[in-house]
């Protein structure tokens, strides 16, 4: 590593931030794609390829994905759950990829739940 | 940018990869490529994480869950479980002793739940062995602030404002000694490092040399540039090669960066930074003693005054520091004293770093604020002594300390307070006894190591420690005299009054302190020739209660000299001259029915008990 100036020691952290966010919380939304069996049968791995896309490319660092196992409605898989801090979690149902894109812009980005594609708002939180 | 959604932390420290974590860092890599996943998910290796009896250890973020024990057996179930599936994997999670349930996440298990993190702020959260992931977390931002906006004065009225005492076990006011260092006129002068860490049972510097190489270079830094060094050393025991390994490293990246070396920062501040290895002695951890290792002799303490703040190393103004009063000294920095003091007490402000062992729960390192009532420690974070034991005492401070029985354990634990008792706190090493331990084997156990260690300058150390572990022996094998318990005391405050160094000078409180709470045990191996814990192989005898003995067997197949006899629903016995007085029936027995009564016993073992039992609530009434 070259030296190092007072600056870069800055840079350093900015370029790590989302990593750390990762380790340490403080992130402002959070996407939960739930999995088990069902989930998986019915195409969530395509899911949560598609959100982890997506953030790449929104290039945000506040943003994580996590899994969980069964939501317990199989019959409406996949499920994802987006939180966004202090604001009610929102469970959306029936999903395939394109549906996830369009969630992650207006709701995740843009602030906005999706109605249409919605199970509920405000079931349990996990922050 | 990478697609990473999950960060495994597994454990790298001593105890862990003692345990396997590299082949469980090999079999992880290999299911996650199996399963598709090693792009998402990201295998970090981070130093210490304090649990070090449960390892391998490993914590999942965002998720935070903790998981403990991991084997390479279990590794598949656990990539397609959790990572795949979404499932949390609970055969591998932490349950409570006596409860079957899990905890999953770490923020709720109580061993973690209860520590403030200020030594170990990235304990689990970094790759030690990259020192971008410690500027991440604010790295080097103290030493940038400390070289560029501040004057070697005020770093050492921040330090000094903000109370922190030598985490090494003196408890000196750090502050204090870099404003004696920074006064002295000299040239040359030298920052150093005890890495020595020689008490038997401490483990927090082990932890913070390995986990956070950086915190103690830049505490260095800041330190240096308070008392107006240029060079400096951290003497680091031979015995931790992974702590050598990565601080080796840290110093080489640093260097490199700019960070250690000429002109650090461009800020015109030089600083360089040098390994010594210390070479298996106890006493080259006392400062003179260590500062003679380093210029190449034997490692023998010297008195003082003059103090090393005026004539230290190769006779220049010198300070030495432990590596955790060094790793506190960054965020003092960053926020101020106050901050520091928000925690602990007056006198003993911040927080310690403390080894928890022994017949306890939960073993690991612990860091509390000063102040916190001992029971807490045991209790709540310790998870107290393990099912169907009791507690009997806690040694505090290794074998320069004490023992503290259960009547004292609502003490707050501050430098003034432990003190009181008899014991010290110390570098931190608190190991805790159950009804299983003989407190005069104990304190032999510590004699016979100070003895050992003892470095030979002073008589009173060099012979006196010797007679005491005579005298201790002789004890414990039943040769001990009633004048005995005066005379260990009269030489135990001699020592401590005649010693040329901190050896000598606290080598008799195990002595002194297991006297003082525990007389009715030296007694009873001296007069009655009865270890009542059974450990001392010549004051015991084993009898079983015909009316509590459930013929199982298990102590019949256990026993090493075949000395039961018995059969099923019979009452087992205990032959008395096949008995090698072993203890292992003792430890098997799950119904509690065999008896530990003195050498030699002959006569009905129940009367005797009964007998004993009304004279010990005689002597209380």
């Amino acid at each position: 590593m070259a030296r190092l100036t007072i600056d870069d020691l800055l840079k350093i952290k900015e370029k790590h931030k989302a990593e750390f966010q990762l380790r340490e919380g403080g992130y402002r939304a959070k996407v939960t794609v739930h999995m088990g069996t069902c989930g998986i049968a019915a195409g969530a791995r395509a899911v949560m390829t598609a959100v982890m896309e997506e953030i790449s490319k929104a290039n945000v660092t506040d943003v994580i994905v996590t899994t969980s196992g069964c939501a317990g409605l199989c019959a409406r898989e996949p499920l994802a759950t987006v939180e966004i801090m202090n604001q009610p979690p929102v469970r959306y149902c029936d999903l395939n990829e394109q549906k996830m894109r369009e969630i992650f812009q207006e709701h995740v980005i843009g602030g906005k739940p999706i109605e249409k594609y919605a199970l509920v708002t405000g079931c349990e939180t996990t922050y | 940018m990478e697609k990473v959604r999950a960060n495994l932390m597994l454990c790298a420290g001593t105890g862990c990869v003692a345990s396997g974590t590299m082949k469980v860092k090999a079999a992880l890599q290999e299911e996650l490529k199996k399963r598709g996943l090693e792009e998402e998910i990201k295998l970090v290796l981070t130093g210490c994480n304090g649990y070090c009896a449960e390892g391998p250890v490993m914590v999942v973020h965002p998720d935070e869950i903790f998981y403990q024990r991991l084997t390479v057996e279990e590794i598949p179930t656990l990539v397609e479980e959790h990572f795949l599936k979404g499932r949390p994997y609970q055969k591998l999670m932490f349950k409570e002793p006596e409860k079957k349930t899990a905890m999953p996440l770490m923020k709720d298990i109580p061993f973690f739940k209860l520590q403030v993190l200020r030594v170990l702020r990235n304990k689990g959260l970094i790759d030690p062995e990259k020192m971008e992931e410690y500027i991440s977390r604010d790295g080097y931002q103290a030493a940038a602030k400390a070289l560029t906006q501040m004057k070697p004065e005020d770093i050492i009225k921040v330090v000094k404002d903000s109370g922190v005492r030598g985490r090494g076990g003196a408890g000196f006011p750090t502050g204090l000694k870099w404003e004696f260092a920074s006064k002295s006129k000299s040239d040359v002068k030298y920052m150093l490092c005890n890495g020595d860490e020689g008490d038997p049972g401490a483990f927090m510097d082990r932890s913070v040399m390995e986990s956070d190489p950086h915190s103690v270079i830049e505490g260095m830094i800041i330190g240096a540039r308070a008392i107006g060094s240029n060079y400096g050393y951290i003497y680091v025991r031979a015995e931790y090669p992974l702590a050598v390994k990565r601080l080796r490293l840290a110093i080489d990246q640093a260097t490199e960066a700019g960070l250690l070396g000429k002109n650090i920062l461009d800020t015109g501040f030089d600083f360089e930074l040098d390994i010594y290895l210390g070479a298996g002695a106890f006493v080259c951890g006392e400062e003179t003693a260590l500062m003679r290792s380093i210029e190449g002799k034997r490692g023998m303490p010297r008195p003082r005054p003059p103090f090393p703040a005026h004539k230290g190393l190769w006779d220049k103004p010198s300070v030495l520091n432990n590596v955790e009063t060094l790793a506190q000294i960054a965020p003092i920095i960053m926020n101020g004293a106050e901050w520091y003091r928000s925690l602990g007490t007056e006198k003993s402000s911040g927080t310690k770093v403390f080894a928890l062992t022994g017949a306890i729960n939960n073993v690991g390192l612990v860091e509390v604020p000063m102040g916190i009532p001992l029971r807490r420690i045991i209790y709540d974070i310790g998870g107290g002594p393990k099912k169907g034991r009791k507690f009997k005492a806690v040694q505090l401070g290794g074998p320069s300390g004490g023992c503290i029985p259960e009547s004292l354990l609502d003490i707050p634990v501050t430098y003034e307070d432990i003190v009181a008792t008899g014991a010290i706190v110390g570098s931190g090493g608190m190991v805790v006894m159950d009804d299983n331990t003989c407190m005069v084997g104990t304190a032999k156990f510590f004699l016979d190591f100070t003895a050992d260690e003892s470095c030979g300058k002073c008589t009173p150390c060099r012979v006196g420690t010797k007679i005491l572990l005579d005298m201790l022996t002789d004890i414990t094998e039943g040769k001990g005299k009633v004048e005995d318990i005066e005379t260990l005391q009269d030489l135990g405050r001699d020592i401590i009054a005649a010693s040329l160094c901190g050896l000598g000078q606290t080598a008799p409180n195990p002595v002194l302190t297991t006297i003082k709470y525990f007389r009715d045990e030296y007694e009873s191996h001296i007069i009655d020739k009865w270890c009542k814990a059974g450990v001392c192989r010549n004051l015991s005898s084993f009898w079983i209660d015909e009316k509590l003995c459930k013929a199982c067997g298990a102590c019949l197949r256990a026993c090493p000299s075949k000395a039961i006899v018995g059969e099923k629903k019979v009452p087992h016995k205990i032959i008395q001259e096949l008995c090698v007085h072993c203890r292992t029936c003792y430890d098997t027995c799950k119904f509690k029915s065999i008896n530990i009564l003195p050498a030699g016993f002959e006569g009905d073992p129940a009367e005797f008990l009964a007998a004993a039992a009304a004279k010990k609530e005689g002597g209380n009434a």
